[in-house]
């Protein structure tokens, strides 16, 4: 009965349409949901919660001596794709992730889509995220983006935008994997629905790893594949060490790491082996001291040089940021027509860049009224929301805009599409967006669902974990509803 | 510095080791963190159990002085190796003080939870090397004792707490067993577990070297045959010494029995032939062959233990004995430990160097 009293508000609901009925790909979710009880419901929530805590299924609060560790909140009531809108968002996918690896092979060899001016030279130049150490350098098999996660939002009229593209090393697909089975444990007649699986993510990593070793690999039977962590200490261990276990590889420190003649070898019980492939969870400023960073103490001395040489393969490749620079956001969908002569199949949010004259001006006159992003931020944070935002905050943003232009881009706020969340004493509507995660390996694959992220706060748009953000399972049917 | 050549040494060991499991290649922080974790839990069993065992020993004396009690609890508190620490934070050594530095002060690294915490913080760097299973135990250990309320405790039932903390080690042993691929990653996790077992038999054994009468056929009073009760019951030995000898619980025989058994395995030579049966497994080592000089005296000691008698100890003092017997085992732990565990800290200023300059020549060279 607690569906019942369930209110839509003035958004696009994902369960209900707007007149109140459960959409079909919904119902046999709402049937479940819509049956419990208050304490049934508490008791299966505490249930999982236990089971997250004890399985140390957490993240490590930053700037907390205790070093504590939380939990990620997770809402029993799973998110459904059907099928055909995921075949439209698989396709879109595909084709983003493709023109942006063309994009990325582009920049960094002869800069054709510069000369032709279709983006701007020194936008690209300037990005933060441009390796220079890179150009005319051939990644293998010609992917730089081996792993991404992007993130899609939907607006009011329930339309799948793009909000941005992660590239460098995105984080959760742990939480995907780790959701699901929490899921099926709390709720296993549910999935009488017809749910498509997501385990097979981490064997499809590994596999996509071993396409990109050198020829020449050094491991026995197979390249030798390990996963690059910044410790135990970073917020995502869990994450690391859940990925590496699962794909049966060993999970390395930089300290475990040493380059010598080009090549890198860990440092193991029977001496120096031989590394082939680097799945990295260690950004391009940390991740080779000799050559970013000197103060890094993360990173390995002299991993670009053996990945310059040809003896490594990193993944994702360095100097992919370039691409999920907020600025180079604006010109995906140009990136898309230039190399693949299509059309977008998923759009962005309307954007507006700073560093250009006319937009500059309709961004300062219209600040309360702007989303305004930094440009290579990310996890919520460097960003103003216009409309709720308090005078200063709008003023200290004017300043840094006015300041350094390059940094900013601005957007309307989306009004993000609500899924009934767990409240305290019953359901309420609560903002959500989807991360996929799409694999490039022999070719492209996207795991079907995601991870959707959920802001539990009343009213927020912000479903960042470090900022209140919880998340559910996510559910691509087999079959249409 | 280190070369890319790998020596003859590791060259060998890798043959062996890959006839055993194709799997293996154990970084050596690995191997580092999974014999710290074993040994941490190990000694957080051993130390609840001496903890549980002299708090219902000091039941069978009734009332006792505060000094009775310091004799009682001064000794423990040294068999951790704990003593000057556990004065500086305590005036008296009473059953209160004891147990609580012992178990719960963080300042103590070797009380409980320390030892908890250590085990499930060095689990935490091998989590995709253990099971989900080995990792929820140490996980709900170190949730158990975060969350105790030590007033609780000592109110309520003690014994069942320090039960609930030998579980812990005793489920993960049973996990380890059932869930750990044999490979190299189970020898550090037995090794660093029989170092610390053979290490705790040994310094209980100490504690009650003094109580010792003077000749090997002397019987003592029934408050001795009590404090031997309790030596034995520190290593959950009870049982099988009474199989062993129907009974009877007599000083010397308990004292050879913990230190001599071939069979019991908490008995320092049991764990000491483990000890040595690992070392030479994870060396890679032919039998009666020692891959260096530290290893080779292991293997000396354990033909002395093997043929020593109880008549000898005792010309040569069991005190000294038994400190010879935590010498030896240090140093064999220490040998083992840098042998394939430890690497040198890399020198990040002369990496950098090196890699710039080999850059630089590189570019001179295209």
């Amino acid at each position: 009965m607690l569906l019942k009293d369930y209110e839509t508000g003035d958004f696009f609901d994902e369960m209900f349409t707007a007149d109140g009925n459960v959409r079909p790909h919904y119902r046999r979710v709402a049937e479940e949901f819509g049956d419990i009880t208050r304490e049934e419901y508490r008791n299966k929530q505490a249930a999982v919660e236990l089971s997250f805590m004890r399985g140390g299924v957490t993240f490590t609060v930053y700037n907390d001596s205790q070093g504590t560790e939380r939990i990620f909140p997770f809402d029993c009531v799973p998110r459904v794709i059907p099928v055909e809108e995921w075949e439209v968002l698989e396709k879109g996918l595909i084709q983003r992730i493709t023109a942006l690896n063309l994009f990325l092979h582009d920049i960094y060899h002869e800069q054709k889509i510069l000369k032709d001016k279709v983006i701007p030279a020194h936008y690209v130049l300037s990005a933060k995220h441009f390796r220079r150490e890179f150009m005319n350098f051939s990644v293998p098999k010609n992917i730089y983006a081996h792993i991404c996660g992007t993130d899609l939002i939907r607006d009011k009229g329930g339309s799948y935008l793009v909000l941005e593209d992660n590239l460098r090393c995105p984080s959760g697909a742990s939480y995907m994997l780790e959701n699901r089975s929490a899921l099926k444990r709390a709720f296993p007649d549910i999935f009488s629905a017809g749910v498509r699986p997501v385990e097979g993510y981490p064997q499809a990593l590994l596999k996509g790893m071993q396409h990109v070793a050198p020829a020449n690999f050094a491991g026995d039977d197979h390249p030798n594949v390990v996963l690059l962590t910044p410790g135990v200490y970073n917020s995502a261990y869990f994450e690391h060490a859940f990925l590496a276990r699962q794909m049966g590889i060993p999970i390395v420190e930089g300290r475990d790491l040493v380059v010598r003649d080009f090549k890198v070898y860990m440092r193991t019980t029977a001496g120096l082996v031989r590394v082939d492939v680097i799945y990295r969870r260690i950004d391009d400023d940390f991740i080779d001291p000799s050559v970013f960073r000197p103060d890094s103490i993360l990173g390995v001395p002299g991993l670009v040089n053996a990945a310059r040489a040809g003896n490594v393969c990193l993944a994702n490749s360095i100097g992919t940021g370039v691409a999920d620079d907020k600025v180079m956001y604006y010109f995906v969908p140009k990136i898309i027509k230039y190399y693949l002569g299509e059309d977008p199949i998923l759009n962005n949010v309307d954007t507006f860049l700073a560093s250009e004259a006319s937009d500059k001006s309709y961004i300062l006159d219209n600040l309360a009224k702007l989303v305004v992003k930094s440009a290579n931020e990310a996890g919520g944070y460097g960003m103003l929301m216009g409309p709720w935002a308090a005078q200063e905050e709008i003023e200290e943003f004017r300043k840094n805009i006015i300041a350094n232009p390059r940094n900013f881009i601005a957007q309307p706020p989306i009004s993000l599409s609500r899924h009934p969340t767990w409240c305290e004493e019953g359901f309420e509507g609560r903002h959500i967006d989807l991360r996929p995660y799409i694999l490039y390996g022999e070719k492209i694959t996207v795991t079907p669902g995601g991870l959707t992220r959920v802001a539990l706060r009343k009213g927020s748009l912000v479903v960042n974990s470090s900022q209140g953000g919880g998340s559910k399972d996510t559910w691509v049917l087999h079959n249409k509803a | 510095m280190f070369t890319a050549s790998t020596t003859t040494k590791s060259n060998q060991r890798r043959d062996q080791i890959a006839q055993r499991d194709q799997e293996t290649v154990m970084l050596s922080r690995v191997a580092g963190s999974l014999y710290w974790m074993s040994r941490n839990l190990e000694r957080s069993e051993n130390i609840a159990r001496l903890l549980d065992v002299n708090f219902q020993l000091l039941l069978d004396f009734g009332s006792v002085s505060d000094e009775t009690l310091k004799d009682h609890w001064v000794p423990v508190l040294r068999a951790a190796g704990e003593e000057n620490l556990f004065f500086q934070l305590y005036a008296t050594a009473d059953s209160r003080s004891v147990m609580e530095f012992m178990t719960f002060r963080s300042e103590n690294p070797n009380s409980v939870i320390s030892c908890i915490n250590s085990a499930r913080e060095n689990a935490r760097h091998v989590r995709d090397q253990i099971s989900q299973a080995m990792w929820q135990v140490l996980n709900d250990a170190y949730l158990f004792l975060k969350d105790a309320d030590q007033e609780s405790i000592w109110e309520g039932d003690t014994s069942a707490f320090y039960d609930q903390i030998k579980k812990y080690s005793y489920s993960f042993q049973g996990l380890t067993e059932s869930t750990f691929s044999r490979n190299e990653g189970y020898e550090f996790i037995q090794f660093g577990k029989f170092i610390e077992r053979a290490d705790k038999t040994a310094r209980i054994v100490d504690i009650k070297y003094h109580i010792l009468l003077p000749k090997v056929t002397d019987v003592g009073g029934a408050l001795d045959a009590a404090q031997w009760h309790a030596v034995l019951r520190s290593v959950t030995a009870l049982e099988a010494y009474r199989r062993y000898h129907v009974a009877e619980i007599v000083p010397w025989k308990v004292v050879e029995f913990l230190m001599f058994s071939e069979s019991f395995p908490r008995s320092i030579r049991y764990c000491v032939e483990e000890v040595h049966e690992l070392v030479q497994r994870i060396s890679g080592a032919q039998p009666g062959h020692y891959l260096n000089e530290g290893q080779r005296r292991f293997g000396k000691f354990l033909q002395d233990l093997r043929f020593a008698t109880k008549e000898e100890v005792l010309r040569q003092g069991l005190h000294q004995f038994l400190q010879h017997v935590l010498s030896e085992l240090a140093a064999i732990a220490d040998n083992v430990f840098d042998t394939f565990m430890y690497h040198p800290p890399i020198d990040m200023v002369a990496e950098i160097r090196l890699h710039q300059q080999e850059r630089q020549q590189q570019q001179i060279g295209a």
